[in-house]
């Protein structure tokens, strides 16, 4: 099979259709989880979806009812930026990860790892609380009942059936249930997340 | 007791405020006065404040420490929109986190223990001198006014939360160390008043502890004590080491509690052990070729601190890495990577500063040898072991007068000298207090080695009073003697902790080679409660109008029976300790510069806690018809 990006569909395929009615069934999807008030961290895939199904959407006559545009989030680089620069003043993040580790012995790398592991263990405790989705051990059977929360629990595999579902747990997830991230000042330049330092 | 200024059902001061202005860190805590009358069967509820802070530049965070610590920035050094804070944007100075994190890379702008300047007699503490030793073009500040920032952020931070409660009309306890002397005392009432507390009481930091101990145990204190016990509180804090005993006594059935005695202002804490262990790997890399720079070891005295906290925690973790980035943006190389085991923690801590002595093994140097020094006067031996040893045989004798629960015994009074020596107050039970004991290792240490005295001199060994947030504890405790004071549960019965002398210098032809004899008049005894005044006999001083007159000051912790008045031709060594002198002015006003007025002096202890002296003219009236009183300053300053 080829792609061609630039070639205009004329006709309506099975493909088209299929992505048509997927991309609708996304945006109902997610207009119920706003509805829901889902967590930044569970609708931020789904808007990743939508995107890729735009182009077929437009092109293919819109049955009833009528399309309504995603209410997509803008997250300001803000509170990206901080947590950049928090990582960097207390694990050497950027840093770390600025460096080329080839040429290098994994007892040089491990040494500049603890730094990063014990940096960045801080800032994560200091910064957020974090608790597992299941509490279930990893690797055990669990069984989902109806109506169990997609954006918590994703099923892979074998995805059949009706609920319940029974599986293994292989990761049992992370829930961020509290947020203490510091405030920042207005005149504060949140694009610097290292200053240059010059010793005199 | 009736000196209850906070009764007038006031509905500003709603919130009895504990604040522990530390030599490291200040905390702020708060019980809701209102909402603890509405219900007095339930205890109240103590709230530990978040103190909004800088970080970093520009990132504010809320912590429960204030770090005492003030940055003094170069002018280009930060930008203005970068040191805002929430109710301030253009603060005069930079204090908490941000100061500490900033003064770690540029030491000589950081102002750092100004509360241990504070009891420091040999300078003028209103003198701008912070930093010490640093360039003339740094900005100086006084230790005093030092204070008043820490107190004036924690102000703010509190204002911002509770606008309609403004802080200054609360109730607020400051906590001191047991050991602060009545300058220093006065000191921090002045920095208070500089912020406009108006319900101001000071509270020394072990009996805050017990406080808290009280608070978190409820009812259920009175069955973990008992008549006859003898409390030693140890509280190690990041600079300094504080030490007090309380007795248990009983009055009308009830039990009471009596704080019998205070230590020396001890500087020695958490702070010093850290360096100890940096300076212990430190000599490790050097032993393999590796040289530090200072940087280096600041940043290893940071990871020592995280380290040892698991070492001395019981587990089964032999040795923690320790990992030196290199400064710049490559990592890869240049990171110093070496281990602290668990023998180095054990030796360097342990038996460093809680080696396992005897009772009669006191620090060697002396106590307080020279005023005049120009830096901070740090305990010479870093044993607490040996520094409690010396303070509980000192205070021997501490709890002999209540209830006639002494237990010397073995004090055989034909023979003094020879039962003198190993005699000390045995303790019954011990509350600990303090970063550095939060360690349960170093807590178990310290534990062993009073009950090996203990247990030396043929004593029960004493029991450890269950504790809590020794961190947070002393200002919890302050805030809940807010509550106390208001008639609700035990309160502690303390006063002057020493008794207070002026020296004399007796009348004789000088003798060259000899100083004159010098006496001493007791102007204030010891235990004299808040509120009570005294006079100091009537031995006349003759100050001289229009010139500062100075007088010799004493302090004594142990002797406990001079009344006001009495004079001492002599006494022991070591039992009087010389204080910064006093000073008196008396202005020129309708008098002739130079003329000599004969006063007696007079001595009042104020609620808040601080000690006054008075001079009052023998001979002379004001426009009242009363004698004419002038104020004796408790501190000389540089004119």
């Amino acid at each position: 099979m080829t792609i061609d990006l630039s070639a205009i569909p004329t006709t309506i395929d099975a493909l088209h259709a299929a992505l048509t009615v997927l991309s609708l069934l996304l945006f109902a999807l997610l207009f119920l989880k706003r509805a829901n008030n889902a967590t930044a961290t569970g609708s931020v895939d789904i808007p990743a979806n939508v995107e890729s199904a735009k182009p077929a959407a437009a092109v293919a006559p819109a049955p009833a009812p009528a399309l309504r545009p995603a209410q997509l989030k803008e997250t300001g680089p803000e509170a990206a930026l901080q947590l950049l620069a928090l990582l960097q003043q207390d694990a050497r993040f950027i840093d770390f990860i600025q460096e080329d580790l080839s040429g290098f012995s994994d007892a040089d790398i491990g040494a500049a790892a603890r730094v990063v592991h014990e940096g960045s263990k801080k800032t994560l405790s200091t910064y957020f609380q974090l608790s597992p989705i299941r509490s279930e051990e990893e690797e055990s059977r669990i069984s989902l009942p109806a109506g169990f929360n997609a954006a918590e629990t994703r099923l892979t595999g074998n995805v059949v059936g009706e609920a319940p579902f029974n599986g293994t747990l292989i990761h049992k997830g992370w829930r961020v249930t509290e947020t203490r991230l510091p405030k920042i000042s207005d005149g504060h330049d949140s694009s610097i997340v290292a200053p240059a330092e010059v010793e005199l | 007791m009736s000196e209850d200024i906070t009764s007038n059902s006031n509905s500003s001061n709603r919130y009895s405020v504990g604040i522990d202005l530390g030599t490291t860190h200040c905390v702020l805590s708060y019980l809701d006065l209102v909402e603890a009358a509405a219900d007095s069967t339930v205890t109240p509820q103590l709230t530990v404040l978040p103190v909004s802070q800088l970080t970093l530049p520009g990132l504010i965070e809320e912590k429960y420490q204030l770090p005492s610590f003030i940055y003094m920035p170069h002018e280009s050094e930060l930008n203005e929109g970068d040191i805002a804070l929430p109710w301030n944007d253009q603060p005069k100075h930079i204090v908490g986190c941000i100061a500490r994190e900033l003064g770690s890379k540029t030491p000589i702008r950081l102002v750092s223990s100004a509360k241990s300047w504070l009891c420091h007699g040999g300078i003028d503490r209103h003198a701008d001198f912070l930093p010490a030793g640093s360039p003339e073009e740094v900005n100086k500040i006084s230790p005093l006014a030092a204070n008043v920032e820490y107190l004036d952020h924690l102000r703010s931070a509190w204002d911002h939360r509770f606008p309609d409660h403004p802080l200054v009309e609360q109730d607020v306890t400051i906590t001191i160390p047991a050991s602060f002397d009545p300058a220093a005392r006065e000191l921090t009432a002045t920095a208070a008043k500089a912020v406009g507390f108006e319900h101001l009481t000071l509270l020394e930091e072990p009996q805050a502890a017990v406080y808290n101990w009280i608070y978190t145990c409820g009812d259920d204190w009175r069955n973990q004590v008992s008549l006859g016990d003898i409390i030693l509180v140890v509280d190690i804090g990041g600079g300094t080491t504080d030490l007090s005993l309380v007795a248990v006594t009983e009055d009308d059935g009830n039990l009471t509690l009596n704080r019998v005695a205070v230590g020396d202002h001890i500087l020695l804490g958490g702070d010093n052990m850290d360096l100890a262990l940096a300076y212990k790997v430190k000599a490790k890399l050097a032993a393999d070729g590796k040289e530090l720079q200072p940087w280096q070891i600041q940043a290893i005295t940071h990871a020592c601190r995280d380290a040892k906290e698991t070492l001395l925690l019981d587990n089964d973790i032999d040795e923690v890495p320790i990992s030196v980035p290199s400064r710049g943006s490559k990592m890869l190389g240049n990171t110093l990577r070496t281990e602290l085991t668990r023998d180095e923690v054990q030796q360097a801590l342990v038996e460093g500063f809680f080696p396992l002595v005897d009772i009669n093994d006191h620090p060697r140097a002396a106590r307080r040898s020279a005023l005049t020094q120009k830096g901070l006067p740090y305990a010479q031996d870093p044993a607490v072991s040996r520094h409690l040893a010396a303070f509980l045989s000192r205070q021997a004798d501490a709890a002999n007068d209540l209830n006639g629960t002494s237990s010397e015994s073995d004090y055989d009074p034909a023979d003094p000298l020879a039962s003198s020596e190993g005699r000390f107050i045995k303790p019954t039970a011990v509350l600990f207090n303090g970063g550095v004991l939060k360690a349960p290792v170093l807590a178990e240490r310290m534990l062993a080695i009073i009950n090996q005295w203990l247990s030396t001199a043929s004593a029960e060994p004493a029991r450890l009073l269950a504790d809590s947030d020794l961190d947070l504890g002393v200002a919890s405790g302050a805030s809940y003697y807010g509550y106390v004071k208001q008639g609700h549960g035990v309160r502690i019965r303390g006063g002057l902790a020493s008794t207070y002398y002026v020296g004399i210098e007796s009348a004789m032809p000088a003798v060259p080679g000899m100083e004159p004899p010098l006496e001493a008049l007791c102007i204030a005894p010891f235990g004299m409660e808040e509120g009570t005044e005294t006079s100091a006999g009537s031995a006349e001083f003759g100050l001289v109008v229009g010139e500062p007159v100075h007088f010799r000051f004493f302090g004594s912790n142990v002797r406990r029976h001079d009344a006001a008045g009495t004079q001492l031709d002599q006494w022991l060594d070591g039992e009087l300790e010389e204080l910064p002198e006093l000073q008196a002015t008396l202005p020129a006003e309708g008098r002739k510069v130079g003329e000599v007025v004969p006063v007696t002096l007079h001595s009042k202890v104020t609620e808040i806690g601080t000690l006054k002296l008075e001079a009052i003219a023998v001979n002379s009236t004001d426009s009242h018809g009363n004698p004419e009183r002038w104020q004796i300053e408790l501190e000389v300053r540089d004119q």
